[in-house]
């Protein structure tokens, strides 16, 4: 990076090429181009800078300007006055919401402030598809001193000291796993990396594999080291093209530079990696889903033990990490388990990566000392609910977590506290809801996702879950009964204690935790028919309020089913039976006077 | 042996390491119910896919149930297998499984031997708190088996078989969720999947969603036609297994109650498919002995192994999946399909009856059976040789039709001319049993000598693959044995990579032979019931006065009177086929 006096990273996570980040992207360079500035700017597509909401993000280096909400249009202007004259563009840079002062660097705003970026160190920093870069931020010394200085043991000794336990959710121990896997006697073992992310709303594995993919490769070369495996092996969903095709490159790149292949570094040591995709099966991230897919198998879970330590792919003894578990070992490695354990609370060591989204100001992707509580995570770095409504819970640990109110917020990120208040941590969604949220159409939303997604293995959760989601479909609808709670109640805990693998036997934590949290609207929906958000249609009804209505038609004309009758300067009326409930006469009464009742 | 100690609902146990919970509890009196689990311990196949949860059992100090099935037992493990939270949680299950299973046991062909319904009975369920959706799938009607996927209680068990145990691969799960079911391919048909026939899924299927076609409806319809002379076969493995449906003992031998039953019936001659079972050591053993002479004179052209082709699900295996290897098998059809023309040629003719009158039914062990006779080579101008067939089950379901008494049923003989058989004709029914009575034959044709010693015992067995060499007087002669078609593929392969020196092969595609056959009753998961069942077939060839099949009176008869030699012209176009390249399927995808 140091032969460019300029660098410009332009967001390459995929919220900002969605909103034509690849589009600024070039217009940048052309006008790089344009300007004989090429020897002197490198425009590059960095990895995700995790403040999604004000995207697309483009950050000059070194003076470390963080301009947002940035149009391919004002390419022209940041080369102008940012780099030619010098002169930052103020108007694209981050407004404090508070002070309504202008912040140019990111360590200064209130989202990054209580943030620590240790698996997502590099995202955001480099070229990912350029080694060099990596190398350069210390990329590969991890691999190199463990080839060179360590034995396997020392290594895993190292992880297991420095306390980082599974990042899939599950929180297990990843030394212990790995010195599992070691012991394990056999010709031939494997290293896994399960990129196969599907919590709904959730991006973290898939940005470190876009913002730093060499991380995930130098770490499955240490891990290979240290069980004994050779080969490497990545799961991950096909939806994830821009992931796949840096981690190609991230790969090619290693075997040219001899950090892949045969005798790595001159050690001896051999190991290389593979890219395997899944289809997009939510269960095929339980691991042993995940090997029999990748062997060609339906990807549905086996019963453990065996575990893949033991018998794994193709019955070889194999350790199955997560993306983020993978990110960060290199750094363990290079500064220390001392410094690793330093960081996080007694039994969760380290950092979590959160996909903050929901009802937030600041949606994005965070990471934070575990011990961050949530009341931080929401009201600090999220910047709080959006447009000032009321707080009303936190979802965590998507389709397998629960839902967490203002009695919890206090609650401190790590596995336990997260399990004692009733959620789980996850893998690292994380969805804020406001007063506008139904309690129960949440709870029936996870319900509808763990219906499609389960495998229908087991019967508790083929069967159950889908007799889940009917209950609570009924209850939306304005025809549930209190048995029909008790009857929820009861089938949860059965499915908890009876289906087979992790996906099912934690699938009612939605409605189980919502239950707890929220019993008064589930019994206000039986009860009183009555859904206080306005979020069950059939529980409610557009109604116009004859006192603010002053005949203008409006409602009428754009009403898409003519549900709506009225002579003009008179109050008009709603026809309940042909209204579909669409709401559009609500968004375009320019006097308040459409009603939810 | 390494043994470990548990304590199971408060009774100390010690059990080999290894055990699963399940068996622990079962050795130790202590019932645990399950559903999808499946144990042939005598077959070496067992279905542990851990899925139903009906078997789930309490665990000191593990947080969630735990599947006894699936679960082995570890030192000092302290298990509960009747907690309330046990009961409550299997209970749920059961009623869930019910929830999405239609409830029309009145109609069902499994009914009174439903693994599902004797749950619900068990359990005294009576009412399913938790209704809802049920699922509803085509119904799928194949030439032998019937597909009734809202049955389909996705234990697994028909996989297993299908994949694992008969490497067919015609079904397995598709689908996620609640919309999970097991189907052939794209949840095509069986017909146009590469399903044998052989029926191991229909043997093991807890519930009605594999059954067998019924075709007791149509036999009673022909019996009660007076132009008709309706006349019955029935297959070696039938007499030994059918007593287990009127509560006698696996391994009864009820032939002469069978053939008395059969009179009651109202066929009109009552014969035996044993009787072509020695016709057929009669072709396919002076097959082996002219291409074993031609091999032993240098002609190195000559197709060995031969292979036995009695079994139907065994022929359509080796159409779908090694059609290369087609003309290596014996050409000689299989007994069934020796008896039909035998009747419909040489009986009728003797009867005076007009072939298009005469019915020729078979009662087989076997589902395959049924397609093997609607096969087109087997028909002459859209008459078939053999009419149609029907499994041993439903033989039983019509002899409690019409009322019969059939403990008490005095013993009779089978009619003559078509009902004589030796006890060579009688081992068919066992896995080992083909080739043993070929060799009795081969042996005296191909030494001149008679042979001392008619049981060859290294031939019998119900390991997976055996293999002996036979002395034929100073020429040693190798036998490969398979059983199961998983068995089967790995003798293929070898044949196919040119590693085999067998000069004979016997295969049987179901498990243990045609005892364990698809059409046999139902063994509920006890395989010491197929063992008493190969043990009493042994039993009835030694029995027999006759022991070898070219020693049959009315087979030397029949090939004076009507056939002249074996493999001869006549032979060739009534008692040999040909066979057929089926490994392209016919899928459409809609």
């Amino acid at each position: 990076m140091a032969k460019y006096k300029y660098n410009v990273l332009v967001c390459g996570g995929t919220g900002c090429q969605s909103s034509q980040s690849a589009l600024i992207l070039e217009n940048l360079k052309k006008e790089v181009a344009a300007c004989n500035l090429e020897n002197d700017v490198q425009v590059i597509l960095a990895g995700c800078f995790g403040f999604c909401e004000k995207g697309p993000i483009v950050k000059i280096m070194p003076d470390n300007t963080f301009y947002v909400g940035v149009k391919p249009e004002d390419a022209k202007e940041l080369v102008a006055e940012h780099i030619i004259k010098g002169r930052k563009v103020q108007r694209l840079l981050y407004v404090d919401p508070e002070t309504q002062k202008h912040i140019d660097d990111s360590k200064h705003m209130d989202f990054y402030k209580k943030q620590m970026r240790i698996a997502l160190r590099n995202c955001g920093f480099l070229d990912p598809e350029n080694i060099d870069e990596t190398i350069s931020r210390g990329g590969y010394e991890a691999l190199g001193k463990v080839l060179t200085t360590m034995t396997p043991n020392e290594c895993i000794e190292v992880i297991k000291k420095s306390g980082l336990r599974g990042r899939g959710g599950a929180g297990f121990p990843t030394g212990t796993k790995w010195e599992f896997a070691s012991k394990s006697v056999n010709d031939q073992k494997y290293v896994v990396c399960n990129a196969d992310e599907g919590d709904p709303g959730a991006f973290m594995d898939r940005s470190i594999l876009e913002g730093d993919p060499h991380s995930i490769v130098e770490a499955m070369a240490i891990c290979g080291y240290c069980i004994g495996a050779n080969h490497g092996l990545i799961y991950i969903r096909a939806e994830y093209p821009l992931a796949i095709h840096r981690l190609q490159i991230a790969i090619k790149q290693a075997r040219e530079y001899g950090l892949l292949g045969d005798d790595i570094l001159g050690t001896g040591f051999n190991f290389d990696i593979e890219l395997r995709y899944g289809a997009g099966a939510f269960v095929c991230g339980e691991e042993t889903a995940l090997i029999h897919s990748m062997e060609g198998n339906r990807g549905e879970p086996t019963f453990k033990p065996p575990f893949p330590a033991v018998s794994g792919y193709l019955q070889k003894p194999t350790n199955v990490n997560n993306v983020e578990t993978f990110a960060n070992i290199p750094i363990i490695i290079t500064k220390g388990a001392d410094w690793y354990s330093s960081i996080g609370t007694e039994k969760s060591k380290g950092t979590k990566v959160f996909a903050l989204a929901g009802k937030i100001n600041n949606v994005g992707l965070i990471e934070v000392p575990m011990g961050t509580t949530l009341r931080e995570v929401v009201y600090e770095i999220g910047g709080g609910v959006k447009n000032g409504k009321k707080f009303k819970a936190v979802q965590t640990g998507g389709p397998s977590g629960g839902c967490l109110t203002e009695k919890d917020l206090d609650t401190p990120i790590d596995y336990e506290s997260l399990a004692a208040a009733g959620s789980i941590m996850g893998s690292g969604g994380m969805i804020v809801m406001d007063e506008d949220d139904c309690m129960v159409n949440i709870a029936k939303f996870y319900m509808g996702f763990i219906v499609d997604e389960s495998c229908g293995k087991c019967t508790p959760c083929r069967i159950g879950n889908k007799r889940m989601y009917e209950i609570l479909d009924k209850i939306t609808k304005g025809q549930g009964t209190m048995e029909d709670l008790e009857n929820l109640k009861y089938l949860a805990e059965v499915i908890k204690d009876t289906a087979l693998c992790g996906l099912g036997q934690t699938s009612p934590n939605p409605v189980l935790s919502t239950l707890t949290n929220f019993w008064d609207e589930y019994v206000e929906h039986v009860v009183d028919k009555k859904c206080r958000a306005g979020a069950c249609k059939d529980l409610m009804s557009y109604q116009i309020n004859p006192d603010k209505c002053k005949g203008c038609t409006s409602c009428a004309r754009h009403c898409p089913v003519n549900a709506i009758t009225g002579t003009v300067k008179q109050p008009h009326t709603i026809n309940q039976s042909l209204c579909i409930k669409c709401g559009t006469c609500k968004s375009v009464c320019k006097f308040n006077a459409i009603e939810i009742k | 042996m390494d043994t470990v100690k548990l304590v199971i609902d408060n009774k100390q146990i010690e059990v080999p390491k290894g055990t699963s919970i399940l068996n622990a509890a079962r050795a130790n009196g202590i019932y645990i119910p399950s559903l999808c689990y499946l144990n042939l311990n005598h077959l070496h196949i067992e279905n542990k896919p851990g899925s139903c949860r009906v078997c789930v059992v309490e665990v000191e100090k593990r947080r969630n149930l735990a599947p006894a099935c699936a679960t082995e037992c570890l030192e000092g493990m302290v298990v509960k297998t009747n907690s309330l939270r046990v009961l409550n949680a299997r209970r749920t299950v059961v009623e869930l499984l019910l929830s999405d299973h239609p409830a029309d046991c009145l109609l069902c062909p499994k009914s009174g031997k439903c693994e599902l319904q004797d749950l619900a009975a068990e359990m005294g369920i009576r009412h399913i708190t938790f209704k809802g959706e049920q699922s509803s799938y085509r119904k799928d009607e194949s030439p032998s088996i019937i597909r009734d996927v809202d049955k389909c209680v996705m234990c697994r068990r028909c996989e297993t078989m299908c994949n694992q145990v008969q490497t067919v691969g015609a079904l397995s799960a598709v689908n996620r969720g609640f919309g999970a079911v097991v189907a052939p391919a794209f949840e095509q048909d069986l017909i146009k999947s590469p399903c044998t026939y052989c029926g191991q899924c229909v043997a093991v299927c807890p519930t009605g969603a594999l059954t067998e076609v019924d075709n007791t409806t149509k036999l009673i319809r022909d019996l009660a036609d007076p132009t008709k002379t309706v006349i019955v076969q029935t297959a070696p493995a039938v007499r030994v297994a059918l007593g287990e449906e009127f509560g006698m003992p696996a391994g009864t031998i009820v032939t002469g109650k069978l053939a008395t039953a059969l009179r009651q019936i109202g066929f009109k001659y009552v014969f035996d498919t044993d009787f072509a079972a020695d016709l057929t050591i009669m072709e396919e053993g002076t097959e082996l002995l002219q291409r074993l002479g031609k091999y032993l004179n240098g002609d190195k052209t000559v197709k060995l192994p031969i292979m036995t082709s009695c079994c139907p699900a065994w022929v359509n295996f080796f159409e779908h999946n090694f059609p290369d290897l087609r003309d290596i098998p014996s050409t000689a059809r299989s007994p069934q399909q020796m008896f039909g023309p035998i009747a419909k040629n040489y009986f009728a003719k003797k009867i005076g009856v007009d072939r298009k009158d005469l019915i020729v039914v078979s009662i087989m062990p076997c589902l395959a059976k049924k397609y093997e006779c609607g096969r087109d080579e087997f028909k002459v101008n859209g008459d078939p040789d053999v009419n149609y067939s029907l499994s041993t089950r439903e033989l039983a379901h019509l002899i409690k039709q019409f009322n019969i008494d059939f403990k008490k049923l005095p013993d009779s003989d089978f009619d003559a001319p078509l009902g004589e058989s030796t006890g060579a004709a009688v081992i068919f029914g066992a896995t080992g049993g083909v080739i043993e009575a070929a060799c009795r034959t081969a042996y005296e044709l191909f030494t001149g000598k008679k042979l001392e010693k008619i049981d060859f015992n290294e031939l019998r067995g119900l390991e997976n693959v055996r293999q002996a060499t036979l002395d034929f007087n100073g020429t040693p002669i190798k036998i490969g044995i398979a059983h199961g078609l998983g068995n089967a593929r790995k003798l293929l392969e070898m044949v196919r990579e040119g590693k085999c020196d067998f000069q004979a092969i016997e295969i049987m595609a179901c498990p243990g032979g045609c005892i364990g056959g698809g059409g046999q009753p139902l063994h509920h998961g006890n395989s010491e019931i197929i063992k008493a069942r190969f043990n009493a077939t042994y039993e009835e060839d030694k029995n027999k006065p006759i022991r070898k099949s070219h020693e049959n009176p009315y087979i030397i008869q029949l090939y004076k009177e009507f056939l002249g030699e074996p493999c001869g012209e006549l032979s060739h176009h009534l008692l040999h086929t040909t066979y057929f390249d089926k490994s392209q399927l016919d899928i459409t995808i809609e």
